[in-house]
């Protein structure tokens, strides 16, 4: 559980990034932080592993104050994957890679290979095992990237953009993916400004501008609100942008899912046929 | 990183900002030479006191403070070997460290401080495009000009990138201040690789831009703005000539007095 109360974040630079923030992510939660370039998203994830801690405030995971332990401490239950692979990638091998972070948690040396192979298996890497990750491709670095963090099972994961530079396959992919993880009772959090892919997910979103939580709600609600979503400056799902402009058929505006939408259109049509 | 913030270009208009970046220099040159001369605390001392105007008048004086609290640690240190050293190996008097002493370790830091805060200074307030320019009309080839304001205007992002990938590290569990010295300089590899990768990327990408661009077509280059020694540069340029004579004057024929006994006067 991760609990943030009144934080506030001002950068050396001068810059308030967050300006009391108060929120609750629970157990098993999937939430998607969203808002425009500079709203405060990733410095509030940041607070989340301790790499950056409140100016004033205190964040709590799992009822530990962050400004008590180290990061390395925390990274050890919350997985933070950053926007770009290329900023974390050095090692010679795929495998070395994976078993990176394992290594530094000190895990024993039969749990780091099983444990290597098991991520590497999931994120479909097990050809590149030997490769090295600099010979791969854009979408496949994303992947070593997913798998190094995922390998030693982190209790919550943190994805920093993980859509961006993905084509659709890999992100219907990393979608699936997502699903796979809050089976597991993980807890999710994505910063993203891909609205489409957020609809297609439907999970709580948490909407920032200029430092603050101008909503905190289930995406169908929050997307499809006008006003918030000019104040945050999105744009609102293709599919919810089409209801908006149909209500006087009496139809809902708050869709955002393409299936639901088709069974409302047709429904609509046997009505009136 | 802080270091850095004092070589930081920022766009504002001062007197300062406004002089020919060649006669800037050419003063920051003559700073270097006096500072390197003496090793006498006082003169490094008024070495330091007459650049503060300078700062005022180009009103960078927050990151200027900020340029000088970074560098209060190599500093530190700076006196601390110096002190060290000469204690223990030089035939100064022991017990108690005399004046003497402390007053010339005090003097090395000061040293640097002034070539710190001399560089500083030049950074803070010549912008990089003025630079290559005074570099160009200096009939440096412009290759050179333009590796040379290239590499300026991409510390400021190096540095930026450095701090995200060490966040990228470091939640993956890697302690930087981990371990015993060579343990700490080997923690670093894991930063320093995808930096140095990402520096090559990027290199090869504003090369291919740059090519796109038609780079290099025209041999004879023309610039919109000419740089041209006005009356405050010349002036600037005569008192550092003035101030380089008086220092070879002082250091020729005048005994420094140790500071501490100027006090007791």
């Amino acid at each position: 559980m991760i609990e943030a109360k009144d934080v506030y974040f001002k950068y050396p630079t001068g810059v308030e990034a967050l300006r009391v923030v108060t929120l609750t992510i629970s157990n098993g939660d999937f939430v998607a932080v969203m808002g425009q370039n500079g709203a405060g998203k990733t410095t509030l994830v940041k607070h989340f592993n301790g790499l950056l801690r409140p100016t004033k405030g205190d964040v709590l995971v799992d009822n530990v104050n962050t400004r008590d332990v180290s990061i390395a401490k925390l990274a050890r239950s919350v997985g933070f994957v950053f926007q770009n692979p290329d900023h974390q990638l050095f090692c010679e091998t795929v495998e070395e890679e994976v078993a990176f972070a394992l290594r530094n948690f000190g895990f024993e040396k039969d749990v780091i290979s099983r444990r290597v192979t098991w991520a590497l298996n999931l994120l479909g890497l097990t050809q590149y095992r030997q490769t090295s990750p600099f010979m791969l491709s854009g979408g496949e670095r994303k992947r070593v990237a997913l798998a190094s963090v995922l390998a030693w099972d982190p209790k919550i994961v943190i994805l920093d953009e993980p859509t961006i530079g993905q084509d659709h396959q890999q992100k219907e992919k990393l979608r699936q993916f997502i699903i796979q993880l809050r089976e597991q009772k993980k807890t999710v959090v994505i910063v993203t400004h891909d609205v489409e892919f957020v609809a297609e997910c439907n999970p709580r979103v948490i909407l920032m501008s200029e430092g603050k939580i101008v909503a905190d709600g289930n995406a169908d609600k929050i997307l499809t609100d006008e006003n918030l979503v000019t104040k945050a400056s999105i744009v609102p799902p293709q599919i919810s942008q089409i209801f908006m402009q149909l209500t006087d058929f009496g139809l809902p505006t708050n869709v955002i899912d393409v299936y639901e939408a088709r069974k409302i259109l047709l429904d609509f049509l046997e009505v009136h046929s | 990183m802080s270091v850095f913030d004092g070589l930081k270009f920022r766009r504002v208009s001062s007197p300062i900002h406004r002089l020919d970046p060649r006669a800037k220099f050419f003063y920051v040159c003559i700073l270097f030479v006096i500072a390197v001369m003496f090793y006498q605390l006082l003169p490094l001392v008024i070495l330091f006191l007459i650049q503060i105007p300078f700062v005022l008048v180009a009103g960078v004086q927050r990151e200027w403070i900020r340029s000088m609290k970074g560098a209060s640690f190599l500093a530190s240190l700076i006196f601390v070997f110096n002190f060290g050293f000469n204690y223990f190996y030089t035939e100064y008097p022991r017990f108690p460290p005399s004046a003497s002493l402390i007053e010339y370790s005090l003097a090395m830091t000061f040293r640097f401080i002034v070539l710190i805060e001399s560089f500083s200074m030049f950074f803070l307030t010549t912008s990089p495009d003025l630079l290559g320019l005074a570099l160009e009309q200096s009939h440096v080839p412009y290759e050179f000009c333009f590796a040379f304001t290239t590499a300026v205007r991409f510390v400021p992002v190096l540095a930026e990138e450095a701090l995200t990938i060490m966040d990228a590290q470091k939640s993956r569990g890697l302690e930087l201040e981990k371990g015993n010295f060579l343990k700490r300089i080997r923690n670093y590899i894991p930063i320093l690789i995808p930096l140095i990768v990402s520096a090559i990327r990027r290199s090869l990408e504003l090369a291919e831009a740059m090519e796109s661009r038609a780079w290099g077509a025209s041999k004879k280059r023309t610039n919109l703005y000419v740089l041209k020694l006005r009356r405050y540069d010349v002036l600037l340029i005569t008192i550092a000539v003035s101030m380089l004579v008086f220092a070879v004057y002082v250091w020729l024929f005048i005994k420094i007095p140790l500071l501490t006994t100027l006090i007791q006067l």
